[in-house]
This record gives structure tokens, C-alpha cells and sequence, in this order.
């Protein structure tokens, strides 16, 4: 039994002003041998970030610490002062969430890089040499302009690579990485994990990683530790823990998220309804809703690059992408909250004003929102009963409150609270009645379950499917997950940059042939089996080349190429075509169609993914 | 802009992302005892200063002139032999029937302006918001000093013109939250609602941006006994021989010497209330924001 | 950058003018009684509209308007109605006696007011810092007449250390109390904004980011803290030299500094208009002045606004 680097035994924290009641962790146990991934999986609230930020003396001065953390010999509750500051220096390194704010705004990255350099000692000139030998490692392009940069002039994926390069420059004993990818773009995070695991292969760190996300942990860690509020409920390998899992609660976290291949179809928990995957034939003669040459542009950057698509009735259709393709911008022109430069929405034969506030109640009450983020998405001043009250009597529903706030799962009790008062997944909750209290067709869902925990998640996507299926209602579900995206949709519409470069029935879109970006989201979200080389990093499988690139320096916002929008990112683009020619849009079997360059066949024979 | 949140305060800031507890300040609760003390003693004195004065402002007393402060006469007596305790306690009476007066017009005034200005934006916003800074780049004080000049210093032109003074700061205040606001979704779920003005504004928006008004305007009201304050002094607030603090402080200058107490009584009288709203107005603010 | 400059400009001159339309409203809320104030009640009739006719009182608004703006563009700002003197010299000359007055209270109210806005937001909620806010709160509500006049009394009357006002003759130890009045007024205020700053600097993620780098408390604050901290009150400041100005009336009162204030209380006295229109109109613009600069410098101290040039 290899001697642990860190050891952790009986640690607790309280936060003194919650005084009363049970600590925020509660006595936790666990080791790390050097070269050792451990993941700290829970829901949020239970203690993960707290025990890292714990062990790494980050935490508030209002917390108090106890129990023993010992790294290599140093026990590292004891250090105070100067023997704080030289641990932090060079044995511990942090990288968080949300790597915006890790760096200080108004600070240059290079100097931000350099300054750990020159704590170590070292004088300008080879500080600021190793700054860009270090940046460049973690696969930053042109690191000598981007140490000139200012943090708000990176992009998401580049700040997180930054702050990583931080953590490295110290060679720690102790990495603690505190959900490094989430906020950022599915593929955006492939790479950064790709380099974790890279780094993993190089250093001998004890390394601490925390996420909610199981998928993560399988990926990334050797063994794994589940805690509930503060308590350690589990730990062991990763394959131990996650195939045949001891305690009750790691097996219902779980059974709770959406294995990656499920879709609503084949979902035990949804067995009793009756769901036909009606299959798309020809286009219907008059879709419930369709956008004509829809084009929209936010000062220099082009949100939507004349989009053309439809929903029928009854169907749900999935609308996927990165950040900046697009998606959210279809979804607000449909609702009328965006008025696009140009372009057409039609509910029916007829074409409604773009603007929600020039349409007839009809159309409003026709086409309803749900928002992503629970906490504004609410008036907290208002409460629950006055919310479904007020959409009914604006909407003309016919449903009462009670049976609106019963068919979304709310209790009775809760129609009197404050929306304030709510959880992340009751006001979602809340926010879907709202949507449906006037008998919508359509309604809209941007991106309604990426702030929930993934346990609550898959409670309100189910909750979606039956309200969907039992009241025939259209949705658009609007996702940068495509794992999320192909488990509720009939129908998915892969955009990239304004433009939907795929779409078809989801078993069509899932299995190839695929457009390159598709390729590119079905490996980053786990679709399409990975090939893992000798150095750690990863491949797709399927397309042979497509090692994934970088997205080129933000600031160069898309202009509108002439060609392709993913000329600069596709690996299989061909040279004198694709960046000067449009692609066509072509119309392959089983319904998918795709606008490449590229010679599918268009009678491809393909096996329906399972 | 800068400008604008420097202007307004620091209400409208982002709130902190780490998990750092705000501590409970129990030491602030003294100071919001003490100030309320303070308030309400004015207050009191403002309703019914002759149930609790000594002796009348304006009659002279037999102690005779410029006695100093003793047993009989708390504060002493001023030059004309008149009881500085009863005049500082009926100076309160004008300060405290103006001030509330310009407060509450330019509160609501300035709440309605701000409405209407964030939410709507465009063209009016533009404008408005430009008259807004023209009025605003006006040191204080003088647009009241030009009106009262001109126009006296009756109750009802003091009041109009504070309130003139404060409607635009209120109103920046007030259209920085309308349209922090705005953005909001569930102001958009109002408008796929097909809500109308009138109900996103006076529903869904207002109630949000209660506290922000209510800070502004205690804020203001500290900013308006203030005002008044040196208006008196100055001589262009109040009429000669009246016990407004400031004109007994500018009347009593030249005694300064051999008389301090018909000088520091009523200048403290201003001091405590103008600290004591503006403790009250710091402790509503950190009160709101969590 | 010429765009934003451009624009920049655009708002300050309608803003201005707008100013200049609302001093002429305040001082023209009864036209035509202007004539029958300086004479005085007794007057006739008869000489009460030849002295309309003689300040060109009589002519519309509009016009009056008109031509008082294209006139104070020009430099031309009209006689005083009692000093019989160019109003432009007059108001220049004392407007550049506060401007020196307000120059020296920022030149002791900026390192002040920083510094203990420092020490209280790195310290905040020991007992230094409540202390410190408490005390600012206190400066900040005192009207200034109000620590003038206790200023006075422990100073000059009491204890005779130092002079009674600020007249020539006293040279610059006149100028002591005024002008710690008034920083006592500003520092409360800034010094508040500059603890709020840097507690809300301090509670950013990239502090802790910083601190974990194992760099040294000093390092920290100079590197990290400082700047971060300083771009909103530095943008504040503009807004102090209003503040100033309009509590310079107050103070150059008590002191018998002949001062902007001094000046504009004398006129409102004498409701001499032009010189109260003058007076107003050019303490706006200063004012204006300050702001524009302040953008400058907030613009200069944060990469995030995009006011300079694209790189």
C-alpha cells in the first residue's frame, strides 16, 4: 500500500454565522497517493468545494477548521504566516469555475503567469520566458499575444487554460481542480479535460477533483468519494463505486442522471406512457411554425445567418450548439422577445409580427418561454399561486391553478410561498405551469435544466416528455448538451454560427454519416467512442482526423465567410472550396439533411444508433 | 458608467460571488438605537415643541442676556435674553415640515421619471437623461439660491425647489434598477404574457427596486435638512427672528466669542439630525443588501 | 476612440446648453419684477419700465435667452445690475479664488480619503474599520458651516491658534480652517466609497486566486487590490469638486473668503440676474469638466470599457 501523499482524517468545518445546526462538513475521512486522481461527487451543497478550499487554506476567515490534513509531512492546518504563503507557493495549486473571475481583470495574463514565477524568485526575463514556454504547453495559441491580452479579451476555454497554467507553473504536490469545465462549451471542455489528463500522465500530484457530474469522475479519476451534506457516504474505485455502488444514495445519484444513450423511448421510468417515435416522412404541408430566412446580428457578430426551419405539431425538436451559434437567438426571434434584422415567423399559414408586443393574445398564448436561469426566471416578490394565476387569466386557460401546480409535481403548500423560497428545480417547475397555463402549442425551452443539479435534472426533463406527450404540446429544447438534447427529442438541428448544418430525426442524426461538427459534439459529449493515445489525449473514433482544434482567438468574431462558417474549425475541409463556396444543403436518407461540401452518399445505408 | 454609479452609490453593484458569509454587524445596532432616539426626539419636538420647552422661543427671559448654560437655563440665553433650549427645540418644526415635504415629491416624482425613462429607453430616455445631468451638474445650493432670491423662502418655494434639486438624482437612482430589471426574464415572461406597461412597471419591477427607493430617499432627506440648513445660514431660508438652527447660528456669529453656546447648540441640533438620518440610511442599505 | 470622442462631446455640449436653459428659467421665474426689486417698491412706474426697457427686459424670452447664450459663448456676459462692472471678470477672477480653495482641499483629500478607505475596507469589520466609517458617516452629514463654526471656536476663540477668517491680510494660515471644513465634508464620502470598493474587490475570486499564488500580503494589495479598487471612487472624484462647490458657499461665508460663493450669495442679494445667471453657468461647467476628465481616468485605470482604441 503505497504511503498516501495526502491524508485527510475527521475533518470538519463550520461556518460561524450559521452557528446552529449541523456543519458544513462533518467529519471526512479519505487519501490521495501521489499520481492519484480522487473525485469528490455530490449534489451542490455537500461540502465538496468546501472541503477543497478546507484543505488548500483557501476558505473565508469566518470558517473554522478541525481534524488533521496532512501533505507529505506538513500538516497543513497547522502553517500560519510565512510558512502559509511559501506552502501555497509551492505545493498547492487551485483551479475553480467560472475562470473569468479567477483572473484579475485589469492585470495582463503574461504579468498574472509571471508573478508565480517571480514569487519563486526568479528575475523578469526568465520569468516571463518560462511564462511562455508554460503557456504554450497548455496548448494556447500564439502564447507571446495572449500574455498581452487582458482576461475579458480570452475566450472561456483560453481563461481556464491560463488559470491552469497558473496552477502548473509550481509543479504542486496538491492539485485541486473545483469543476474546472463547467459554463464552458462541450467540446471547449474536451480540451480542457484532454489536457488534464495529460497532465496527469506527467505529474506526480495528488489530485482532488471535484464535479457533480459522474460522467466526469469515470472519465477523469481513479477512485472516487460521495458525499452527502457533509458526510462522506462512499469512496472506493471508480469502477467499484459506479458499477456496483454500496450505499443507497450513490445508487439513486446515479440512477438519477440520463446515461448518455438513453433517449425518452427506451427510459424504464417512462414505460407507462405510450411514446411512438412518430416518424418524420415527408415535411408536413402546414407546420405549426416555421421561420423563413431569418437573420439577425448582434453589432459585428452574427447571431443568425438567414435560418430557415419549422416545427410541427405535437413534435418535439431539439436545438443544439455552442455558445455563439445561435440557438438562443432562434429561440428568442421565434418568441417574438427578438426582432431579427430580417425574416419571417409564421404560426400556421399565417405570418406574425416579429416583435411579441405587436402580435394578438392569440399568437402569445400560442408561443410560451421557458428560461434557463431559476432564480430570475420567477418575480421573487410574487407568489407561486399569483404566477399561475396571473398566466391563466393573461392566457385564458382553462385548468385550474391547483391542477396546473399539480401536473408540473408542485405541492399544494407551495402555491402560497414566495417564489423566492423555492428550490432551483421548484421554480423551474413553476416556470413550466406558467408556460402551459394557457394551453401553449409551442413553447420554447432555452436551455431549462443546465442550471439544475444533474439529479434534478432528470426529474424535470421527464417531467417534460409526460407534460409534452399527455398535452401534445410542440417543444423547442434548446441545449448546448446533446446528450440532454437526444434523450427528449423527436427531431434535433445541429447550428454552428448562425446556421443549422444538420438536422433530421435523432436516431438519424445520432448515427452517421455525420456534418464534422456534429462529429465534434457527439465525441465531446461521449456519443461516439474515444480513443484515448499514449500521450492522454483523446480522439473520436470515427472521424479519422478529427483532432479538436482550437477555436480561433476570441475577438475575431465570425465574419460572414463567404463559404462555411466551420471552414476554420473542420478537419476534413477541403482546401479552395469550403471557405469560399457555401455548401449546399443536401437531403440524405431517413430524413437527415446536411449542408457540407463533403460526398455523403446520398443513399447511405446506416444503422439506427441503439 | 462610472459617473453614473459614483453619482447614485453603490446600490446597484454587483453582488459578492465567494461563499463569504456577511458577517451579522451586531455593532451597528447601538448606533441604529441611538440614531432612532435622536429622530425621534426631533420629531417629537416638531409635533409639540411646546409641550416640552422650558419657555417660549421668542419671549425674553428675566435670567437676562448671553447667560451661559446652567440649572435654569440649559443651553443658556441668546442676546435677547431668550432660552436657547426652547429655540433650538422649535427650530425643529421648520426643518422637519419641509424637508419630509420635498423629500416625498421628489421621491415620488423621481420614482415615476425613473420608471418610465428604463423601461422605455429610446429617444425620451436620451433626452431626459441629458436634462437630468444638466440639472444635476448644478453644484447644490444653487439653483435654490437663484429661485429663493428671486422668489422668497415661503415653505412652498423651498420645498418646490428641493425637491426640483433631488428629483433627478432619484430618478438616476431609480432607472439604473428599472433597468437591471428590464433585463430580467421574468419581465420578458410578462411580455409574452402581453402585459402592459402599466403592470410590468407597477408589478413586477417596482417591487424589486422598493428597497433601492427607500435608501435613496432617507438619503436624500439627510441631504435636504442639510440643505436647509445652510440656506438659513446663509440667510435665504428662513425669515429674520425665526428659530430656524441655521439663521440662529448665522444671527449668533458674531457672539461667538463670549457666547459659544448660542452658536454650538443649534449648529449641533443639525448635526445630530442630519448624522442620525444618514446612520438610519446606512443601516436600511446594508439591511436590503444581502 | 474619435467615435466615442465625437459622441462624448455631443452629450457634453447638450448638456450644457440644457443647463444653460434651466439657469435662465430659474432666474427669469417672474419676468419683469427683476426691474421693480432693484429700484424698490417706491419707484415709479414709469422709471420701473424704463429700467426694463434699459436691461432689455422687455424683449421675449426666447430672444433674451438667445442672446444672453450667444453672448456668454462669446465671453461677453453682461454688466452686473448693481456693480455696474463686466460680470466676466467678476465672476472669473473669484471663481479662480474657490477653484484654488476646492484645489488645495482635494490636494489633502485624496491621499487622506484613499488611504483610509484602504486601511478600513482591508480591515473591514474589526473595530478600525467601524470606526473609521462611523467617523466618515459623521464628516460627511456635518454641514459645513456646522465644523466650520465648531472649527472656529476650538481654533480662533478658544485657543487662538489660529486666524478668525481667511482675508487676505492672513495669508494662507486663514486658509487652514475653510479648508479643513471642507475636507472634513469630502474625505467622509470618499473615503466610504473607497471601503466599499475595496471590501467588494476583496470578496472577487481572483484575489483568492492571487493570495493562493503565495505572494505576499504587500504584493497582494498593491498588485491586486489597489487598482481594482480605485476605478469606481477615482470616477467619483468628479462628482466631489460638486459637492465642493456648492459648500464653498457656506464656508467662504463664514470665513469672509471671496470666493464663487461669496459672489452668487451677494448677487442673489441684490438680485443682480446676470451675475447670478453667470455665476451658475459657469460653476456647470466646470462641473462638466470635472466628469469628462473622470471618464478619462476610470477609462484609463479599466480595460474592460471599450472607450479606447480597438487593438
Amino acid at each position: 500500500m503505497t504511503v498516501p501523499l495526502l491524508h485527510v482524517e475527521g475533518l470538519v468545518v463550520r461556518y460561524r454565522a450559521a452557528s446552529p445546526g449541523p456543519p458544513a462538513v462533518d467529519g471526512v475521512t479519505f487519501d490521495v497517493a501521489a499520481g492519484e486522481t480522487l473525485g469528490l461527487v455530490g449534489e451542490s451543497g455537500c461540502g465538496k468545494s468546501t472541503i477543497a478550499f478546507a484543505i488548500a487554506r483557501a476558505l473565508p476567515s469566518d470558517a473554522s477548521v478541525s481534524g488533521t490534513v496532512d501533505l507529505d509531512g506538513t500538516d497543513v492546518t497547522a502553517l500560519s504566516g510565512a510558512g502559509l504563503r511559501r506552502w501555497w507557493r509551492d505545493d498547492v495549486a487551485v483551479v475553480y469555475q467560472e475562470p473569468q473571475s479567477a483572473l484579475n481583470p485589469t492585470m495582463r495574463i503574461g504579468r498574472q503567469v509571471a508573478e508565480v514565477f517571480a514569487a519563486q524568485g526568479l528575475d523578469d526575463t526568465q520569468a516571463n520566458r518560462r511564462t511562455i514556454e508554460l503557456l504554450d504547453s497548455v496548448s494556447m495559441p500564439d502564447p507571446a499575444l495572449i500574455a498581452r491580452r487582458y482576461p475579458h479579451e480570452l475566450s472561456g476555454g483560453q481563461q481556464q487554460r491560463a488559470v491552469i497554467a497558473m496552477a502548473l507553473a509550481i509543479r504542486p504536490k496538491l492539485l485541486v481542480l473545483d469543476e474546472p469545465t463547467t459554463g464552458l462549451d462541450a467540446t471547449v471542455e474536451r480540451g480542457i479535460l484532454d489536457l488534464i489528463n495529460q497532465l496527469r500522465h506527467e505529474l506526480s500530484s495528488a489530485i482532488l477533483f471535484i464535479t457533480h457530474d459522474f460522467e466526469l469522475i469515470e472519465r477523469m479519476c481513479d477512485r472516487v468519494a460521495v458525499l452527502r451534506r457533509g458526510t462522506l457516504v462512499e469512496q472506493g474505485a471508480v469502477d467499484e463505486v459506479i458499477g456496483a455502488p454500496r450505499s443507497d444514495y450513490t445508487r439513486e445519484l446515479l440512477d438519477c442522471a440520463i446515461p448518455r444513450h438513453r433517449t425518452k423511448g427506451n427510459d424504464p421510468s417512462l414505460n407507462h406512457l405510450d411514446l411512438q417515435r412518430t416518424p418524420m416522412t415527408a415535411h408536413p404541408e402546414i407546420p405549426l411554425l416555421s421561420v423563413v430566412d431569418v437573420a439577425h446580428r448582434y453589432g459585428q457578430v452574427v447571431a443568425l445567418d438567414g435560418v430557415t426551419c419549422h416545427i410541427g405539431r405535437g413534435e418535439v425538436v431539439g436545438l443544439v450548439g455552442e455558445s455563439g451559434s445561435g440557438k438562443t437567438t432562434l429561440g428568442r426571434v421565434i418568441t417574438g422577445l427578438t426582432v431579427p434584422d430580417r425574416g419571417v415567423v409564421r404560426l400556421g399559414p399565417a405570418t406574425i409580427p416579429a416583435n411579441v408586443r405587436r402580435r394578438t393574445q392569440e399568437s402569445r398564448r400560442a408561443i410560451q418561454m421557458v428560461f434557463q436561469s431559476p432564480d430570475t426566471t420567477l418575480n421573487p416578490r410574487h407568489r407561486v399561486r399569483e404566477v399561475l394565476q396571473r398566466a391563466r387569466h393573461k392566457l385564458g386557460g382553462t385548468s385550474s391553478v391547483d391542477d396546473l401546480a399539480a401536473s408540473v409535481r408542485l405541492a399544494r403548500e407551495q402555491l402560497d410561498q414566495l417564489t423566492a423560497t423555492l428550490s432551483g428545480g421548484q421554480k423551474q417547475r413553476v416556470s413550466i405551469a406558467r408556460a402551459i397555463a394557457g394551453e401553449a402549442a409551442l413553447v420554447v425551452c432555452d436551455e431549462p435544466v443546465s442550471a439544475l443539479d444533474v439529479s434534478v435534472q432528470a426529474t424535470i426533463l421527464r417531467l417534460l416528455v409526460e407534460l409534452q406527450h399527455h398535452r401534445q404540446v410542440s417543444l423547442l429544447f434548446v441545449s448546448h448538451d446533446l446528450s440532454v438534447v437526444s434523450y427528449l427529442s423527436d427531431r434535433i438541428m445541429v447550428m454552428y454560427a448562425g446556421t443549422i448544418v444538420e438536422e433530421g430525426p435523432t436516431e438519424v442524426v445520432l448515427a452517421p454519416p455525420h456534418h464534422p461538427y456534429t462529429a465534434e459534439l457527439l465525441a465531446a459529449s461521449g456519443h461516439l467512442p474515444i480513443v484515448t493515445n499514449q500521450d492522454g489525449s483523446t480522439a473520436a473514433a470515427a472521424a479519422p482526423d478529427a483532432t479538436v482544434t482550437q477555436p480561433t482567438v476570441a475577438g475575431a468574431s465570425a465574419q460572414p465567410t463567404r463559404g462555411c462558417p466551420f471552414f476554420e474549425r473542420c478537419p476534413l475541409r477541403i482546401e479552395g472550396t469550403c471557405e469560399s463556396v457555401p455548401p449546399p444543403i443536401r437531403d440524405l436518407a431517413g430524413g437527415l439533411r446536411v449542408r457540407c461540401h463533403l460526398p455523403f452518399e446520398p443513399s447511405d445505408q446506416h444503422e439506427t444508433a441503439a | 458608467m462610472s459617473l453614473e454609479s459614483a453619482l447614485v452609490g453603490q446600490d446597484v453593484a454587483v453582488a459578492s460571488t465567494s461563499p463569504v458569509t456577511r458577517r451579522r454587524r451586531r455593532w451597528t445596532r447601538p448606533t441604529l438605537l441611538g440614531s432612532s432616539v435622536v429622530i425621534v426626539i426631533w420629531i417629537a419636538a416638531a409635533i409639540r415643541w411646546e409641550w416640552i420647552a422650558p419657555f417660549g422661543p421668542s419671549e425674553a427671559q428675566s435670567g437676562g442676556r448671553f447667560v451661559g448654560p446652567g440649572t435654569e437655563h440649559l443651553f443658556g440665553t441668546d442676546g435677547f435674553g431668550r432660552d436657547v433650549l426652547s429655540r433650538v427645540l422649535a427650530g425643529s418644526r421648520p426643518v422637519l415640515t419641509v424637508a419630509p415635504l420635498a423629500v416625498l415629491l421628489a421621491t415620488i416624482g423621481g420614482t415615476v421619471l425613473g420608471l418610465i425613462l428604463g423601461y422605455f429607453g429610446g429617444l425620451v430616455d436620451g433626452v431626459a437623461m441629458r436634462l437630468l445631468e444638466a440639472i444635476a451638474i448644478l453644484p447644490p445650493l444653487f439653483p435654490a439660491i437663484l429661485v429663493v432670491a428671486l422668489l422668497g423662502s415661503s415653505d412652498t418655494v423651498l420645498i418646490l425647489v428641493l425637491a426640483f434639486s433631488f428629483t433627478p438624482i432619484v430618478a438616476w437612482t431609480v432607472r439604473a434598477a428599472t433597468l437591471v430589471e428590464r433585463e430580467k426574464p421574468f419581465v420578458e415572461a410578462a411580455h409574452l404574457r402581453g402585459e402592459g406597461a402599466g403592470y410590468i412597471l407597477g408589478r413586477e419591477i417596482l417591487p424589486n427596486i422598493a428597497g433601492a427607493v427607500v435608501v435613496e430617499a432617507t438619503v436624500r432627506l439627510a441631504d435636504a435638512v442639510f440643505a436647509l440648513a445652510t440656506l438659513a445660514f446663509i440667510g435665504l431660508g428662513a425669515q429674520p427672528g425665526s428659530p430656524d438652527w441655521g439663521a440662529q447660528v448665522a444671527d449668533n456669529r458674531v457672539n461667538l466669542q463670549n457666547a459659544w453656546w448660542t452658536v454650538l447648540f443649534p449648529a449641533g441640533a443639525v448635526a445630530s439630525l442630519v448624522i442620525a438620518v444618514s446612520l438610519v440610511a446606512d443601516h436600511i442599505r446594508e439591511w436590503k443588501a444581502p | 476612440m474619435i467615435r466615442w470622442w465625437t459622441r462624448r462631446l455631443g452629450a457634453v455640449v447638450i448638456t450644457l446648453m440644457l443647463t444653460s436653459v434651466v439657469v435662465f428659467a430659474l432666474t427669469n421665474v417672474i419676468p419683469g419684477d427683476v426691474a421693480r426689486r432693484i429700484l424698490g417698491r417706491e419707484a415709479s412706474q414709469a422709471s420701473v419700465d424704463a429700467k426694463r426697457m434699459e436691461l432689455g427686459l422687455d424683449r421675449p424670452l426666447v430672444e433674451q435667452y438667445g442672446s444672453w447664450l450667444v453672448g456668454f459663448v462669446r465671453g461677453d456676459w453682461g454688466t452686473s445690475f448693481t456693480k455696474q462692472e463686466p460680470v466676466r471678470d467678476l465672476v472669473l477672477s473669484h471663481l479662480g479664488k474657490s477653484l484654488v480653495l476646492a484645489g488645495i482641499t482635494f490636494a489633502i483629500l485624496l491621499p487622506v480619503a484613499l488611504s483610509l478607505g484602504l486601511i478600513a475596507g482591508l480591515r473591514s469589520g474589526t473595530r478600525t474599520d467601524r470606526t473609521i466609517t462611523v467617523l466618515g458617516l459623521c464628516g460627511t452629514a456635518t454641514p459645513e458651516f456646522v465644523s466650520g463654526v465648531a472649527l472656529l471656536v476650538l481654533f480662533s476663540v478658544r485657543f487662538s491658534w489660529l486666524p478668525p477668517s481667511a482675508r487676505s491680510e492672513y495669508g494662507l494660515k486663514g486658509l487652514v480652517l475653510p479648508v479643513t471644513a471642507l475636507v472634513i465634508v469630502c474625505t467622509g464620502y470618499v473615503t466610504r466609497m473607497v471601503r466599499a470598493s475595496v471590501v467588494s474587490t476583496m470578496e472577487r475570486p481572483y484575489i483568492r486566486t492571487a493570495r493562493l499564488k503565495g505572494i505576499s500580503t504587500v504584493s497582494l494589495v498593491r498588485r491586486h487590490v489597489l487598482r481594482n479598487s480605485m476605478v469606481v471612487p477615482v470616477a467619483a472624484l468628479g462628482v466631489q469638486l460638486r459637492y465642493l462647490l456648492g459648500g464653498l458657499i457656506a464656508v467662504e461665508l463664514l470665513f469672509n473668503y471671496a470666493g464663487i460663493g461669496s459672489v452668487l450669495l451677494e448677487a442673489a442679494q441684490q438680485k443682480d440676474v446676470p451675475t447670478l445667471q453667470a455665476a451658475t453657468l459657469i460653476s456647470g461647467v466646470t462641473v462638466m469638466l470635472t466628469f469628462v476628465v473622470s471618464d478619462l481616468a476610470y477609462g484609463a485605470l479599466d480595460p474592460r470599457v471599450s472607450m479606447s482604441k480597438p487593438r
